[in-house]
């Protein structure tokens, strides 16, 4: 780790691809600028992406990074992380990858508590397949896939993590970026699971959850004078649904990370020329 | 009096058969004796036939055959099953006194032996000690003296305290002097004891010890029968030499925790059976084309979908020669005896690492649930060797980069192997991904690197050919015209079908095949055997079509896939048939 990094050193030379005004860029810039301002640098860094235009954004970043298939990108992220405690592992990928495809993922990765942050880019819609509803889809919200709209209650990301245990909720909004890039640093700062669900819109295929629509409903609940550590707070604001808040709702003070608890601390790329010390006894043990 | 002995102990799930059997095949390898276990198991925890079976000489013993000579009988059903193993002068050992043993016939010319197991139990100190009394009860009429059992007891019971192993060893002589006193039967049998030094152990334990002597230190994984006891194995011995096991949500998540594992650096390992080899099929793409070294084991059951999970098959092999969308360059191991399941896990690691690739380990059912008795210097660790492959580290990195200073993680190369750069290496930065790619492992559509890259990972296993040696292991008798070709757990059996085909007056050349892909070119072989049969535990012969591929020459074949794996006798009695019919 260098003091000097600056967060550009994060950003690769690759040109991205998305929409021009697309969430996801002021996501990428938030995320670069948390890293770089938590100390770390690309060569310790492990960047772990999903699939969708989200996914992409492992291409247009500057560290270690893979990479994965549909839905996966937590389990990748968790094996990195516990396989190598010393890098600074972050995981993003879309709603659809996250809550859908991955849903069952997620809320094993929260459960779990392995010192990594996940951000998602949350645009309320499949974007990479050209405008399907998602998970966080509302109910009314016509699709090429849902004419009148999915019908279902959408899914509470929030809400889900809460339920599965996590120890550090937040929500952002991708063009305010200055408070973008400080709650994702909390995340990372944080010992454990580090949770945030950034409102990245889609300009493409999403024409209601629009930046407009966001600018305006959007309340902080540091202004609010919300106490992340406080549950019973935090529970209300999650299941309000009369709002979209932007900030830290609960950050519980007891995390353990998985890690820790289980005390890994070595870089396990390490290993001996031949059979580990004592592989004798193992054989011993058949007698 | 027979070379062997054949002993089992049957009755319902939650019987305790299992520990039972383990240990008297423990007091049998302890006291110097060969041991080969079997065991028949249904799906289910309480309830259900089940049976644990030994086989034991002072000589080798590699398979199951068609006799029981001793059989604990816990029900009646444990009878009826195993009629066709039982002989004239089988011993059946029961309790008299249980309910639904009252009644029970003793089929003509077999000697019934009623023992009160559990009022023998306990007066020596508990009831749940029946089925040590009715070990005591087998030592007596296989005249195998009873202290080589208490070394096995105290192995079992000797956390729990002294007085229960001394109570359990009490209950064993009640056993014992019970037959000597009430029965005055003359037995056939005398097992001789040995000053062999021997260890007992089952396929998934070999694979769980490979993995740790290869330097694995991640696991994930989740449970599945025949594969757990990997999982299980390795659940707080690996945390010994520094590493973890964690257990998943599903084997999407398994693979993909190994996969993350494995690009931080360490030799990582998932293990399953085939319904979860179907749900990591589509990780096992993103493997290959990532170029992560990672060892997946599959613990073969029978299918399709949860078809038989306590019974033996070989019906993943085509899943794992050609699973996945697109084409995948893999190699595919396949370990025929429980000793190669230890030395084909090192050696997938290795190869894993030299041409970061996915590793299957074909394993199966019958190899890795039962036990059998080795050497210890069988799996002598100082025999294991760690090839990590093209790890490059600050220094050497440069060579690797671009005039911009990115490092080409998926460098196009001569042998199809580029340098790996573990995360934390400095000016190793790169990403890597499912999608195609450039030398810098980003997403490319450009048709010629398409055709590169696709070329270089191919390239891997044309290196691979040129530098590994994929022989098949030899047996028999090499200049006979009869050729007989197998893979995976088949090997014991046919080893010894060998000795009853020749006492028949057929010789055979026998080849047993461990590596699956890559594997040996068999041409020269089949074409100057005049009649050549595959054997395999499936019904469409699928090692069998890989032959005919291979050589262009048709082959025959026997096929089992009842669920049970092949007997030595049985399959002698197989290839014999499959012989004369081929001569016809
Ligand atoms: C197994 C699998 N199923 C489907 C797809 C197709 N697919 C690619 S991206 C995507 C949805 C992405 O939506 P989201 O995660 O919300 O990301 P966005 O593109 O909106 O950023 C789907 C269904 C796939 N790549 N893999
Ligand atoms: S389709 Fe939507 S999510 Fe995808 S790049 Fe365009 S704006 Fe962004």
């Amino acid at each position: 780790m260098s003091s000097d990094v600056r967060f550009t050193d994060f950003k690769s030379d690759k040109q991205p691809t998305w929409c021009p005004g697309c969430g996801d860029f002021g996501t990428m810039n938030g995320m670069m600028k948390a890293l770089a301002q938590t100390g770390n640098d690309p060569d310790n860094t492990f960047i772990v992406a999903g699939i969708g235009c989200s996914g992409k954004i492992g291409t247009y970043m500057r560290s270690y990074a893979l990479h994965g298939v549909h839905g996966r990108a937590l389990p990748v992220g968790t094996g990195v992380k516990l396989a190598n405690p010393d890098l600074e592992v972050m995981v993003a990928g879309g709603d659809g990858d996250g809550y859908s495809i991955g849903a069952g993922h997620f809320v094993h990765a929260v459960r779990r508590n392995v010192d990594m942050t996940y951000v998602v880019m949350d645009n309320r819609i499949y974007g990479l397949t050209k405008g399907q509803a998602s998970p966080t889809s509302r109910m009314d919200f016509e699709t090429s896939t849902t004419p009148e709209g999915p019908q279902q209650p959408p899914v509470n990301p929030m809400a889900l993590a809460l339920a599965s245990g996590a120890t550090f909720i937040a929500q952002s909004f991708s063009t305010d970026a200055q408070r973008h890039a400080e709650i994702v640093q909390e995340a990372i700062e944080h010992d454990g699971f580090g949770f945030v669900n950034v409102f990245s819109p889609c300009v493409t295929f999403n024409d209601v959850d629009t930046y407009d629509y966001f600018r305006d409903s959007l309340v902080d609940v540091a202004e609010e004078g919300h106490d992340p550590t406080d549950y019973d707070a935090a529970k209300e604001k999650i299941l309000d649904a009369s709002k979209e808040y932007q900030g830290v709702i609960w950050q519980s003070e007891k995390s353990v990370p998985y890690g820790e608890k289980h005390g890994l601390d070595t870089n396990m790329s390490e290993i001996d020329e031949g059979a580990p010390e004592g592989a004798m006894d193992l054989v011993r043990e058949f007698y | 009096m027979p070379a062997d002995f054949n002993w089992a102990i049957g009755g319902e799930a939650g019987d305790g058969i299992d520990s039972t059997g383990k240990i008297f095949a423990q007091a049998l390898s302890r006291a110097g004796r060969h041991v080969f276990t079997s065991k028949d198991f249904a799906s289910r925890i309480r309830g259900g036939y089940t049976a644990y079976k030994v086989r034991t000489a002072v000589d080798p013993v590699q398979s199951v055959v068609d006799r029981l000579d001793v059989l604990i009988a816990l029900t009646p059903r444990t009878i009826d099953e195993n009629l066709d193993e039982l002989h004239e002068g089988s011993v059946i050992i029961y309790d008299g006194d249980r309910t639904t043993m009252e009644n029970v016939e003793i089929p003509d010319g077999m000697i019934g032996l009623d023992v009160p197991l559990k009022r023998l139990a306990e007066e020596a100190g508990g009831a749940i000690m029946r089925n040590v009394v009715a070990l005591g009860a087998a030592c007596e009429v296989s005249d195998f003296p009873i202290e080589n059992l208490d070394s096995a007891l105290e192995k079992r019971f000797g956390s729990k305290g002294q007085s229960l192993v001394d109570n359990n060893k009490e209950a064993a002589r009640a056993g014992r002097d019970y037959v000597a006193e009430e029965h005055d039967h003359e037995f056939d049998y005398e097992l001789e004891t040995t000053d062999n030094d021997y260890v007992l152990l089952n396929g998934d334990e070999a694979i769980g010890m490979g993995a740790i002597a290869a330097g694995c230190k991640f696991y994930a994984g989740y449970p599945i029968t025949p594969a757990t006891d990997v999982m299980e194995y390795l659940t707080g011995r690996i945390e010994q030499f520094g590493g973890h096991v964690v257990q998943a949500e599903d084997e999407l998540s398994a693979i993909n925790i190994a996969l993350g594992a494995a690009r931080a650096g360490a030799r990582s390992m998932t293990a399953t059976s085939g319904p979860g080899i179907d749900l990591m099929t589509e990780t096992f793409g993103l493997v290959a084309t990532s170029e992560t070294p990672l060892v997946i084991v599959d613990v073969m059951r029978s299918g399709p979908s949860t078809g038989m999970p306590t019974k033996q098959e070989q019906g993943d092999l085509n899943m794992m020669l050609y699973g996945g969308h697109g084409e995948i360059p893999r190699f595919v191991l396949g370990p025929t005896s429980i000793s190669e399941c230890f030395w084909k896990t090192v050696e997938a690691f290795n190869l894993a690492e030299k041409y970061q690739t996915p590793v299957y380990i074909a394993a199966d059912l019958a190899m890795a649930v039962t036990e059998q008795t080795f050497p210890p210097e069988a799996f002598d660790m100082d025999d294991v060797e760690v090839d990590r492959g093209k790890v490059v580290d600050e220094e050497s990195i440069e060579e690797w980069q671009n005039e911009k200073g990115q490092f080409k993680a998926h460098a196009l190369t001569d042998d199809g192997v580029s340098p790996r750069a573990f995360p934390g290496t400095d000016g190793g930065v790169h990403m890597s991904t499912g999608l195609e790619h450039d030398e810098l492992g980003r997403r490319t559509e450009d048709t010629e690197m398409r055709v590169e890259q696709v070329d270089k990972r191919n390239r891997k296993v044309e290196t691979a050919r040129e530098r590994e040696d994929f022989s098949p292991r030899e047996f028999g008798d090499s200049e006979s015209e009869n050729l007989v070709i197998s893979w995976g757990s088949n090997e014991g059996a046919m080893t010894e079908a060998i000795e009853f085909l020749e006492e028949e007056g057929v010789d055979v050349n026998f080849l047993s095949v461990p590596y699956l892909f890559p594997r040996p070119d068999l041409t020269d072989e089949v074409e100057s055997a005049e009649n050549v049969v595959v054997v395999e535990c499936n019904a469409t012969g699928q090692f069998a079509d890989v032959v005919e591929h291979d050589t262009l020459t048709r082959v025959d074949r026997v096929n089992k896939y009842d669920g049970v794996r092949f007997k030595a006798d049985e399959l002698a009695n197989d290839i014999k048939a499959a012989l004369q019919e081929a001569d016809q």
